[in-house]
């Protein structure tokens, strides 16, 4: 539905973003992460064709940007950083006049109309100057705004922001009921949002993409061992000891709060029952042992961190570039 | 309803509920009708003075010292007015950040530029409508020509509408509502001075262009009644020129 081919865009001497390649199937929700100047909000303007790429192409929906601009908008939601309202209109007026600018008229502007104010909740609110309103309903105003002509493809930068935890919660929902039907490109600074609606996610980093794949690829991938929390309810100090002499146990760090442990393993060996059993025959009260996956969170900070101003590479089974990364990962047993 | 009937009538319905409408439009009609106000009285001082002098019903015309010196003065009301009507139409999209809204709508770029020019347009007539209360009352009261009243009208219009596409231009340069005031304020009061300077270079080639890229004695010929091609192309290729250049700063905007 979206390709987007080897973009770059420079402002002057300073490349925002620097080929900048991928593509989003129909029905594909994508988010993108990227550390705030990455070249996020540069690449949904590209996409939204409201700024032409420097070199690439990008084709939505079969239509060149640069060539059929007027279909390409058609054919996109975009729900910009601020949610785009004018507010001297209500918020019937507003939405009625973003249908008429898509083309929009008539019944079919009515229904439209209808349907976008019950799925975001604004009935409430139809008649009331958008000025008046929160931050929250103005952010689903334009939400509403960006699902009212029922595009295939929708963009949407930071879509939660400014939202309370329930209204969060139903516009993931309202997100994900989306998937199937419609493209989705979501930006987010907020990780557990990306994992809890996407099923793909790019990173992105000082313009470029540093990796891209399932949120759970890329913590697998990223993994360098397996980490195990241990508490333990009489913890004496030869436990350390007896749990050190368990073969495939690198290294044991005190967790949080007393009792804990963060029990470092080798790649690929899960030691939870051997670490079960000592911890029971040393009668030392077993209160919880759980493996600890790599969040979203860790993957973003390792991809993201920089040094000398490039995105830090990650070992070998480093996600840069991401073709060897894959192919590290199939060779892996 | 077409994509640009949509943008007039937003931008109307934007006019009407902000106060600058309302404020510009009262400050508009009150100079007009006091500089009616003092040009009848001073023609009235006139007739007096003739009827002293000749011992009878003197005979004035209205035409020439009531309209001619009022659509006079009011080049220079419009100068300062017509730049603070369409300071908001970009300015303000920039600024409130719908702009970027606007240019990923299906809607050609010429087509927000004419919306908006046409709304700001509409209003200007509508006021312009009222002041024909003025020559309307007047008429009640004394005789005079029509015709070089039309033609001044016309001529407001006109000199009306090519101040509100600079306007427009103006407020395309930036997102700051006063800078783009002052901007459009400044680029007409630029081609004001300049037929000064026409005059003083006199019966040359260079005077003669300058005189004729200034607004003056364009406006002035319909003033005194008189209708020339040649002054309906200064105005209607103006207009053209600065729709055009407004819509060329407009796509500029996505380059940078």
């Amino acid at each position: 539905m979206i390709e987007v081919q080897n973009i770059t865009k420079r402002y002057g001497h300073h490349t925002a973003i620097d080929r900048v390649t991928f593509s989003v199937a129909k029905g594909e929700v994508l988010a993108f992460l990227g550390p705030n100047g990455a070249g996020k909000t540069t690449t949904m303007r590209i996409l939204t064709c409201f700024m032409p790429a420097t070199e690439g192409t990008v084709r939505v929906a079969g239509f060149d940007c640069a060539d059929q601009p007027i279909e390409v908008k058609r054919r996109i939601g975009y729900l910009p950083e601020t949610p785009p309202v004018y507010q001297e209109l209500t918020v019937t007026e507003y939405l009625t006049f973003v249908g008429r600018l898509r083309g929009m008229g008539g019944r079919n502007l009515t229904s439209a109309l209808d349907q976008s104010i019950g799925r975001l909740e604004l009935g409430s609110v139809r008649h009331r100057l958008i000025g008046n309103l929160s931050r929250g309903y103005r952010q689903r105003v334009g939400l509403a705004q960006a699902l009212l002509h029922d595009p295939p493809v929708l963009i949407l930068d930071e879509p939660t922001i400014g939202l309370d935890p329930k209204q969060i919660i139903e516009i993931r929902e309202l997100i994900k009921s989306l998937a199937g039907s419609h493209s989705v490109i979501l930006s987010t600074h907020i990780l557990p949002e990306a994992t809890a609606v996407c099923q793909r996610v790019v990173i992105i980093s000082a313009g470029r993409i540093v990796a891209e794949d399932s949120p759970e690829q890329l913590s697998a991938r990223l993994r360098q061992s397996e980490k195990i929390s241990l508490t333990l309810k009489t913890p004496s100090a030869a436990c350390e000891a007896k749990l050190h002499e368990i073969p495939g146990i690198l290294n044991i760090f005190p967790g949080e709060g007393t009792g804990t442990f963060l029990i470092e393993c080798a790649l690929g060996r899960d030691l939870r029952d051997e670490i079960a059993r000592v911890a029971v025959s040393n009668h030392w009260g077993l209160l919880e042992l759980r493996t600890v996956s790599m969040t979203l969170e860790d993957v973003f900070l390792r991809l993201t961190r920089h040094e000398d101003g490039l995105p830090q590479q990650v070992d070998g089974a480093a996600a840069i570039p991401r073709e060897d990364a894959q192919a590290a990962q199939e060779a892996a047993p | 309803m077409t994509p640009v009937q949509a943008v007039i009538a937003k931008e109307l319905r934007g006019y009407f509920v902000s106060p600058i409408v309302y404020v510009v439009g009262t400050v508009f009609l009150l100079i007009f009708g006091f500089l009616s106000y003092l040009y009848v009285v001073f023609a009235g001082a006139q007739a007096i003075q003739l009827m002293q002098m000749q011992g009878g019903p003197a005979q004035i015309n209205l035409n020439d010292l009531v309209f001619r010196n009022l659509f006079a003065s009011m080049r220079f009301v419009l100068l300062i007015i017509l730049p603070i009507l369409t300071m908001r139409l970009f300015a303000e999209e920039r600024k409130l950040r719908t702009f970027e809204f606007l240019m990923t709508s299906p809607i050609g770029i010429h087509e927000i530029v004419i919306g908006k020019f046409v709304s700001i347009l509409l209003i200007y007539l509508g006021l312009l409508g009222i002041t024909g209360l003025v020559p309307t009352v007047l008429m009640l009261f004394s005789d005079f020509d029509w015709n070089p009243i039309l033609t001044g009208y016309l001529g407001m219009a006109l000199l009306g509408a090519l101040f509100l596409a600079v306007g427009l231009f103006a407020s395309a340069l930036t997102e700051n509502q006063i800078v783009a005031a002052f901007v459009g304020f400044g680029i007409l009061l630029t081609f004001w001075l300049i037929s000064g300077l026409g005059a003083l270079l006199g019966d040359t080639a260079a005077g003669r262009i300058i005189s004729y890229v200034s607004f003056m004695e364009h406006y002035d010929r319909l003033v005194r009644g008189l209708i020339d091609t040649s002054d309906l192309v200064y105005f209607c290729s103006g207009l053209i020129l600065m729709l055009f250049l407004t819509h060329r700063v407009v796509e500029s905007t996505r380059w940078k």
